[in-house]
């Protein structure tokens, strides 16, 4: 089972996603009034650690299964596709209270409705695709 | 036969207790998890993924389940081998088999453990006093396992779905997020986790993005969209 172990991954995400409240939108509607330390505190301490691992693996200190110093891609610097789409992207979070990730873990949770969101989500996902010869990057 | 019936019971105790030690684990996991646990569910994730030579980031999945449907003939965009990105598919499929787990088998008591001026700000959207601190739906939807929820948040259900506000926010919402993530190149996952943890300058322009467009809706729109009906 080769897949096998990112099914192993997502379980812990998505299991920890939902232990952590992340997938509340009420925690969300909290952040974004600053009226508690909580996601924020996810979001950081989730950096942090990523940060120390991310750079363990930049530097070669830890190699990646196939012994080899793992490639990270720079981000393109054009900068009005991150602030434009990240505005975008903000609304939609704000307004379902739920992001990409998110959407999987309240549909296996049982919020079969979010059938429906995703449908939407991938809609907005082809709208993008095809009308990015058309937006500013 | 009296060694047989000792060697019985001591097994059977074994197995009491180790079915207590069970029972202890579930009680001990369905405690809410305070927030510094992030650094461990996210960091175990980060570092599988990184060994696997593999990045975190969950919208990418949108635009796989686009071309798998084809989507490649309609846009150039999607005309890539979505087969290499399988793995991702897999990430996402755990994802809805551990919150499956989590919320039936370790809910706890499905709350979301907000601050009381959180509970006043959301009564003040709704109008009236459908919330008490203590007693807020972790979800703002009910299903079989949780019921109990106010039908001024009552959101996530098909219910709803066919009602203005419903159709807003699930259809709308989705439909910003899918356009939003792809057009950032990265959505949390994405942007504000493995390109924050990378020390990517445009994720942290996407982030500030993010806050930008949340802080206007949550403030400036969503207080009206959400009323819409009642």
């Amino acid at each position: 089972m080769k897949m096998f172990k990112y099914i192993v991954v997502g379980f812990i995400f998505g299991f920890g996603m939902w232990k952590l409240e992340a997938i509340s939108t009420f925690r969300i509607i909290e952040m974004f009034h600053f009226q508690s330390f909580h996601m924020y505190g996810i979001i950081m301490t989730g950096v942090i650690s990523g940060l120390i691992i991310t750079q363990l693996f930049r530097r070669g200190k830890i190699k990646t299964i196939k012994g080899v110093t793992k490639q990270f891609n720079d981000k393109d610097k054009t900068w009005p596709r991150y602030i434009y789409g990240g505005i975008i992207f903000g609304m939609g979070w704000a307004l379902t209270g739920v992001c990409s990730g998110m959407m999987f873990v309240l549909l296996g949770a049982g919020y079969t409705v979010f059938a429906v969101f995703m449908a939407a989500a991938m809609l907005g996902t082809f709208a993008y695709g095809y009308f990015r010869k058309y937006l500013p990057h | 036969m009296r060694s047989k019936i000792v060697i019985l019971a001591l097994s059977n105790l074994n197995k009491l207790i180790m079915y207590e030690y069970l029972v202890q684990a579930q009680e001990f996991i369905s405690q809410p998890w305070p927030w510094w646990m992030g650094a461990f569910v996210i960091g175990a994730t980060m570092f599988i993924l990184l060994y696997f030579d593999k990045e975190f980031g969950l919208s990418a999945n949108l635009r796989i389940m686009c071309a798998a449907d084809g989507a490649g003939d309609y846009a150039d965009f999607f005309d890539f081998d979505w087969g290499k990105q399988g793995w991702n598919l897999m990430v996402a499929l755990g994802a809805m088999f551990g919150a499956y787990m989590a919320a039936n088998y370790f809910g706890g008591d499905y709350q979301a453990h907000i601050s009381p001026a959180t509970v006043e700000t959301l009564n003040e959207i709704a109008g009236s006093e459908v919330l008490t601190y203590g007693n807020v739906p972790i979800v703002p939807g009910a299903d079989i396992i949780h019921p109990d929820v106010p039908e001024f948040w009552n959101i996530y259900s098909w219910k709803s779905l066919f009602t203005v506000r419903g159709l807003i926010v699930i259809i709308l919402g989705g439909f910003l997020i899918g356009f939003g993530a792809r057009y950032a190149g990265g959505c949390t996952s994405g942007h504000a986790i493995s390109g924050l943890a990378d020390l990517q300058l445009p994720s942290l322009v996407a982030v500030i993005g993010f806050f930008i467009g949340g802080l206007i809706m949550t403030w400036f729109i969503l207080p009206y969209i959400l009323t819409i009906g009642f």
